[in-house]
């Protein structure tokens, strides 16, 4: 019979001061059954001190096609960024 | 976009070592190679615990066994990365089950070996273990990311099963007249097995051409087994150990080992499932799949119950 428990995605946080990060997929039957699954695969070796887990249908991602549209626009500019502007030699702290 | 400049475009990125992600676009067969390797690699971590279970309960101290223990989890930790990662490209968890328990699905020959002494334990960290890991380093930089990236984490982790099955195998070597015959016995049965664990030859592995192509491989059969071989020499040397084959010796001009015709007669009898224990691994397998039915049913139901009740108390 097929029974497959939902996927649920994992992020760890892997000391604090850092970001949770996705580290994989997992199956289990609810969120809590997921954060102990998670902490067997993903953390046997001290990975982690906190753990997220999200079903994986609930992620919505954006489409590999819409990468130009979406992130094009953000590479013509240039003024953006410190090295852009002219400083004269010398100036300190800036 | 037409079919060629997807395939174009593709390649250009592959060549480029870019990345392939699950949401980008990329050619069938290219997805079909990568759920059957990636799949078939999950399946022998999964298989791989049972030769080692087999020992558990028998190590000959708490060490050794807190160690074998950690390894067998760690094997099936492996096993569920690499699911994962077969499952971003479109195929089902149960599926992939079904696959393996129907004995539609192959996974590694080496572990249709039984593992009939202590020492096999020791033999199967350092030459299978070894010989896995000779195979794994590369895919690490496999040209798909979520396999490269599940392999970086068994890589990691894996280097500790070879060197516990080194320690064992030093300890048998300082041991008893009984102990180094049980470690050289071990060794005699477990080389070329080990040897095979890297495939065909290359004149004989239609596809090596493509997965290279696609770097999903690196490196040929012939290659890593060619480099496996290399290391194994002076590590046989530190363990007292003669490895079984007279036709062993350093090239001067090739700079690496010369070794013997390897038996691809029993190589391809145990792959369609004649070796020792092809049988006795699907049972396991299948008993184990069966009788842990009811804990997915139960645990479903208890979720769809807690689910119930927190809604009740939400109205």
């Amino acid at each position: 019979m097929k029974n497959n428990w939902p996927l649920w995605e994992v992020f760890i946080r892997s000391r604090q001061g850092l970001n949770h990060k996705h580290v994989g997929s997992l199956h289990a039957a609810d969120a809590d059954m997921a954060i102990e699954n998670a902490r067997d695969v993903y953390t046997r070796r001290s990975e982690g001190v906190s753990i997220w887990v999200v079903p994986s249908e609930q992620i919505t991602a954006s489409n590999p096609d819409q990468k130009d549209e979406l992130f094009d626009p953000a590479e013509d500019k240039v003024y953006r960024h410190p090295t852009f502007y002219d400083l004269p030699d010398g100036i300190t702290h800036m | 976009m037409d079919i060629k400049s997807l395939q174009d475009r593709f390649q250009e990125k592959v060549d480029a070592e870019i990345k392939i992600e699950p949401r980008d676009w990329m050619p069938d067969d290219y997805r079909k190679t990568l759920i059957r390797q990636i799949s078939q690699h999950a399946h022998s971590e999964i298989v791989g615990m049972l030769p080692e279970g087999n020992w558990i309960t028998r190590a000959p101290s708490l060490r050794r066994k807190l160690g074998l223990l950690a390894k067998v989890q760690d094997e099936a930790g492996h096993g569920l990365y690499l699911y994962s990662a077969c499952e971003t490209l479109g195929v089902e968890r149960d599926d992939l089950f079904q696959q393996l328990n129907s004995g539609k699905a192959k996974y590694s020959s080496i572990f249709n070996y039984p593992t009939v002494t202590w020492a096999d334990i020791g033999t199967v960290g350092w030459l299978v273990d070894g010989a896995a890991i000779m195979n794994q380093v590369p895919l690490c930089r496999c040209s798909y990311g979520p396999y490269a990236r599940a392999m970086v984490r068994v890589c990691k982790e894996e280097s500790f099963h070879q060197r516990q099955g080194f320690e064992i195998l030093l300890t048998l070597s300082k041991g008893t007249e009984d102990q180094k015959a049980m470690l050289q016995d071990a060794v005699n049965r477990w080389w070329w097995p080990a040897l095979m664990m890297f495939g065909p030859n290359d004149a004989d592995s239609p596809h090596t051409a493509r997965s290279m192509n696609w770097k999903i491989k690196r490196f040929t059969n012939d290659e890593l087994r060619q480099k496996f071989v290399d290391v194994c020499v002076a590590q046989a040397e530190i363990l007292n150990v003669t490895l079984p084959d007279p036709d062993l010796k350093f090239n001067e001009e090739t700079g690496h080992y010369d070794f013997g015709a390897i038996d691809w007669d029993e190589f391809w009898a145990v792959v369609k499932g004649n070796g020792p224990c092809n049988k006795q691994r699907l049972v396991a397998r299948n008993k184990a799949h069966d009788e842990g039915a009811w804990v997915r049913e139960a645990a479903i139901a208890f979720a769809e119950k807690k689910k119930q009740r927190e809604m009740a108390v939400a109205s």
